[in-house]
């Protein structure tokens, strides 16, 4: 980790609303060069909203505020509209959970890749369709020029979030942010998935924040790995270091989970304390 | 099997159900007319012979309408007839309904279609703009004004602009669908005098038949935004919070990008069936706009007709508003296909 891609101190979200302000993330901190995090937490523990906040993505009447948010050495926090445009898809990016909602389903899958080429990398229209068949063959999509042409509902989940990959990665961004990539598929669909996003990561050496529900997928698949409850970060250790967590709430995550080694016929409940978000 | 020929095939099978369906709504239209029309307490002799004609002449006439055969042979009768075109006399105007028709339609068809393009030209990029600033000002003054033309009753609208932009500013022309000088000047080739006008290349015309219609025109195209406005603004809603719009941002298109290109397509196909319905609606006629105008359109003819008991005339209207209405929705249905691949491809 010898490069710090993305900087984050104190950042928090918070919404306005009628009965009072809501609390999604509050005073998260961590840091992220060019490896992979992990961000677990149950529904509603601020692990998604982290991601857009990132990506300057939380919608209004939502207010963000850090003491520190910077990628690749500069701000983020009160950017300019084109700024954003310029940082986004080209050198930030992100993939979403269902590609059944987050491809446009009346456009071409080829169409929706060559745009984020076209919006960044200059390209022409002959340009960027061949980067996008390059991209295609990239997420091991057998025949590119077939799914070029097909709209969204013609693909299964898998494909569909591979298209999802490559529409994120053409204009090659340096930190990517998944957000629960394969919660949507099938269980032997989300290896497959997970190995090419694991394959274009490396090689491209990108920073990724990885979110994701899912303890094990997390532990086998990130270096490091950030627990939130309740919109707080509860606990950073190295992904290896799980059953070493020190945080009640960590051990009692690593121990709601049924594990083939040690197979239990009660699975323990998990017990939140108050005082952790105090 | 291609791509093409499966879209061959989708758009064959298609085009069956469309005549299928269009011929089932045509019988069920004149069925429903006609017995309607049979069944109100209008005497069809009397209406024809009127109330001072002698025993014999009522008789005769009864006869020779067919009113003596069973009902249901009367409507196989008038179905061969309507079939032919032939919808019989009008007792008012002493013309055939057919003639009549094609006489108003025109008339009515040129201000609903600028209507229907001042409404959408207006109501759809207002809809857009309201609901991507939902709870915003924008938002605020399209609502107000588009409750505006809910509310207010259009013939007051319409006296209101009489009086202003013509009686005041003299921007626009008075009542009729012509000034008097230029009547039969250009030959009723399709009845729309805009057409026929630029046909002969009498722009003089031209101009007077359209600030002529323009007022008219305006204040329906204004009732017709007003819904389609709202309309569009739910949907934009709806679409808007789709994680595809999200999407595109992530790829760095700006907002109003996002809006136009990727969630503006995918509200097409319900708005066509708001703007269709909104076109049939004020294809039938619209009574009280042509009342206040003038405007010899199918709306004023048809309520003519019904407080004349002039019954052909009333069921040849009818047929006609089922028809285009009918027509509307088979145009729709086409226009749907074209705009969401998920009704074609595989």
């Amino acid at each position: 980790m010898s490069e710090t891609l993305l900087s984050v101190r104190n950042l928090s979200v918070a919404y306005p609303g009628r009965s009072g302000v809501t609390h999604a993330l509050r005073n998260a901190s961590f840091t992220l060069g060019r490896e992979r995090l992990g961000i677990v937490g149950e529904s509603g523990s601020g692990k998604t909203t982290a991601g857009r906040a990132i990506l300057g993505l939380i919608p209004k009447p939502g207010i963000v505020m850090a003491d520190e948010l910077s990628f690749a050495g500069e701000p983020l926090l009160n950017r300019s509209e084109s700024d954003w445009r310029k940082l986004r898809g080209r050198r930030m990016s992100m993939i979403m959970q269902d590609p059944k909602y987050s491809l446009n389903p009346v456009q071409r899958i080829g169409q929706q890749i060559s745009e984020t080429c076209r919006l960044h990398l200059g390209s022409t229209r002959k340009d960027a369709e061949q980067r996008s068949l390059a991209m295609l063959e990239a997420v091991k999509i057998r025949d590119p020029e077939l799914v070029y042409n097909q709209y969204p509902h013609q693909l299964s989940g898998g494909m569909g979030q591979r298209a999802m990959i490559a529409m994120m990665l053409v204009a090659e961004p340096d930190l990517l942010i998944a957000d629960e990539p394969t919660s949507a598929l099938d269980v032997t669909v989300q290896n497959d998935v997970l190995r090419i996003l694991d394959d274009l990561v490396t090689e491209r050496g990108m920073g990724l924040i990885f979110i994701s529900h899912n303890l094990t997928i997390v532990s086998s698949f990130c270096d490091r790995v950030l627990i939130m409850y309740g919109g707080k970060i509860m606990e950073e250790c190295a992904a290896d270091d799980l059953k070493k967590a020190r945080h009640p709430y960590t051990r009692a995550l690593v121990a709601a989970a049924p594990s083939l080694d040690e197979p239990r016929a009660e699975l323990a409940t998990v017990v939140r304390d108050p005082a952790w978000l105090a | 099997m291609d791509n093409k020929t499966a879209w061959a095939i989708a758009t064959a099978r298609q085009a069956a159900t469309f005549l299928a369906s269009l011929a089932l709504t045509f019988v069920g239209l004149t069925a429903v007319t006609f017995f309607i029309g049979r069944l109100t307490k209008i005497d069809p002799v009397l209406a024809v012979v009127g109330d001072k004609a002698s025993k014999e002449v009522y008789d005769q006439t009864f006869l020779a309408l067919g009113l003596d055969r069973p009902l249901i042979v009367q409507y196989a009768l008038y179905l061969k007839r309507v079939l032919s075109g032939e919808f019989g006399i009008s007792v008012l105007t002493s013309q055939p309904v057919l003639s009549d028709l094609l006489r108003v339609f025109p008339a009515t068809f040129e201000l609903a279609t600028i209507a229907i393009i001042i409404g959408m030209a207006v109501g759809v990029p207002a809809g857009v703009w309201a609901g991507a600033r939902k709870g915003r000002w924008p938002d605020h003054i399209i609502r107000i004004v588009g409750l505006f033309g809910y509310s207010v009753p259009v013939f007051w609208l319409g006296l209101v602009g009489l009086f202003f932009f013509y009686g005041k500013l003299g921007w626009v022309s008075g009542t009729g669908r012509l000034d008097v000088f230029y009547d039969d000047v250009v030959t009723a080739r399709t009845g729309v005098i805009l057409i026929d006008a630029a046909i002969e290349g009498e722009w003089d015309i031209f101009r007077n038949a359209f600030s002529h219609l323009i007022l008219p025109a305006t204040i329906l195209g204004y009732f017709s935004l007003a819904y389609i406005a709202r309309m569009t603004r739910s949907f934009m809603i709806d679409q808007l919070a789709q994680e595809y719009v999200t999407a595109a941002r992530v790829k760095g298109r700006s907002f109003w990008g996002a809006v136009w290109r990727h969630a503006f397509p995918n509200i097409m196909v319900p708005l066509i069936t708001v703007v269709g319905l909104s076109y049939a609606s004020l294809l039938e006629g619209a009574v009280l706009t042509e009342t206040v105008f003038a405007w010899p359109g199918l709306g004023l003819y048809i309520t003519r007709a019904l407080f004349n008991s002039d019954m052909n005339a009333v069921l040849g209207g009818t047929i006609l508003v089922g028809t285009i209405f009918v027509g509307i929705n088979l145009f729709s249905d086409f226009l749907y296909r074209i705009f969401d691949p998920r009704l074609t491809a595989g």
